[in-house]
């Protein structure tokens, strides 16, 4: 088989020199090959690091010069894309952003850093899962702006105090960090999740759009916004510092006062 | 995948608003705990703090204040917004946890029969309370 073959070597072939001031670190993936595994397995691979590198970095090490076999999503590695959402040291974070020097243990200690796929999505291989789920209830509360009537015939005005009230739901980038740490969407898959119900109140509070009562009721339906328990995973999750509880609060705010 | 916008020239339409449901529930769990607060801790306190606490308690006691329609209304509202309270907690974490649907459903049976059960029993006893039946 050629798929066993291959986990010995890396992609880019034999190990670089090993830097300067270079620490060695465990990291312990838990990966999934569906057509070899039944079940999830730990693997663990010594990798010399700076403490300056992000944990993406170590991954990359590993699939380039130790394993090419080992799969995982990122696009621009800098924190923008939201592709390489996964669960670092138990909690929901992108790699590109996590600095190995916040995860080094203090002392002479070898630090095992341990990652995961996200939780509450199904897992294709190793760190990559579908996220269909997630973009199927971002689809469901209408992510785009609804008007009636006829088009303005000069740009859609509006003021500074109006922009603010969503400037905070703007910011997301589709990562699903927030959606895949709240223990209600890793147990019921039917929720929306906090991803969606941002992605609602940044057009619910927009006052160019007129779709807020579509998206309030769709909101309002019993896998909507009352299924949150504030347990506040979400807000500690996003890498883009989004008050998610906040906002999933000012549309129970909305529905419950029938007020926008 | 495109993103259809539906039907982007019709009429705007009054959203038919499926159900409240939801939103009432979580409302009244907000009320109800409020008056819980108030209902419980007063409860606790004159049943195991004041005059000498839990060793005060007998059939004379309760028969002394369930004369009093006041003490009546308490405690039969205690009852009534506990059990729905709590009721709807479990509710909320059957949907949450159960995996199957058909486990969710028996698992909420369960749960209203025992509901419905403890309100009738309790509601019944405060109504048909007969202080002279001491011995």
């Amino acid at each position: 088989m050629t798929a066993t073959a291959e986990t010995t070597a890396g992609s880019r072939g034999s190990q670089p020199p090993v830097p300067d001031g270079a620490v060695t670190v465990t990291v312990k993936i838990r990966r999934f090959n569906p057509e070899i595994d039944d079940e999830p397995r730990w693997d663990s691979f010594d990798i010399p690091a700076l403490p300056s590198d992000r944990v993406l970095n170590l991954l990359h090490h590993i699939k380039w010069y130790v394993d090419g076999t080992l799969t995982f999503r990122r696009s621009c590695a800098h924190g923008i894309c939201g592709s390489d959402a996964m669960r670092i040291n138990g909690v929901n974070r992108l790699a590109c952003k996590v600095l190995l020097k916040d995860l080094l243990l203090k002392g002479d200690k070898q630090t095992t850093i341990t990652i995961e796929p996200i939780k509450g999505l199904p897992v294709n291989k190793d760190l990559l899962v579908d996220m269909e789920p997630f973009f199927e209830a971002f689809r469901a509360v209408k992510p785009y702006l609804v008007t009636y009537g006829n088009e303005p015939t000069r740009e859609r005005i509006q003021s500074v105090a109006d922009r603010e009230r969503f400037d905070d739901t703007t910011k997301c980038i589709l990562c699903a960090c927030c959606t895949t740490s709240c223990p209600v969407y890793w147990t019921e898959g039917s929720y929306f999740g906090p991803a969606a119900i941002v992605n609602a109140h940044r057009f619910i509070f927009d006052s160019r759009d007129e779709g807020a009562e579509e998206r309030l009721d769709i909101l309002n339906d019993i896998d909507g916004v009352w299924r949150c328990r504030t347990t506040f995973n979400c807000t500690d999750a996003c890498p883009r510092g989004i008050q998610v509880t906040k906002a999933i609060q000012e549309v129970k705010r909305a529905l419950l006062f029938k007020r926008v | 995948m495109s993103l259809a916008l539906d039907k982007p020239r019709s009429p705007k339409r009054p959203a038919a608003r499926r159900s409240n449901g939801e939103l009432y529930s979580w409302l009244f769990m907000r009320l109800s705990g409020l008056l819980l607060v108030v209902l419980v801790l007063g409860h606790l306190f004159i049943m195991n703090i004041l005059d000498g606490g839990v060793h005060k308690i007998n059939f004379a006691f309760v028969a002394g204040r369930w004369s009093s329609p006041f003490w009546q209304f308490w405690d039969l509202a205690m009852l009534w917004l506990a059990q729905l309270h709590g009721g709807n907690g479990v509710r909320t974490v059957i949907n949450d946890y159960a995996r199957k649907d058909s486990t969710r459903f028996w698992l909420k049976m369960l749960l209203y029969v025992s509901m419905v059960l403890i309100i009738s029993l309790g509601t019944f006893v405060i109504f048909t309370f007969d202080p002279n039946i001491s011995n």
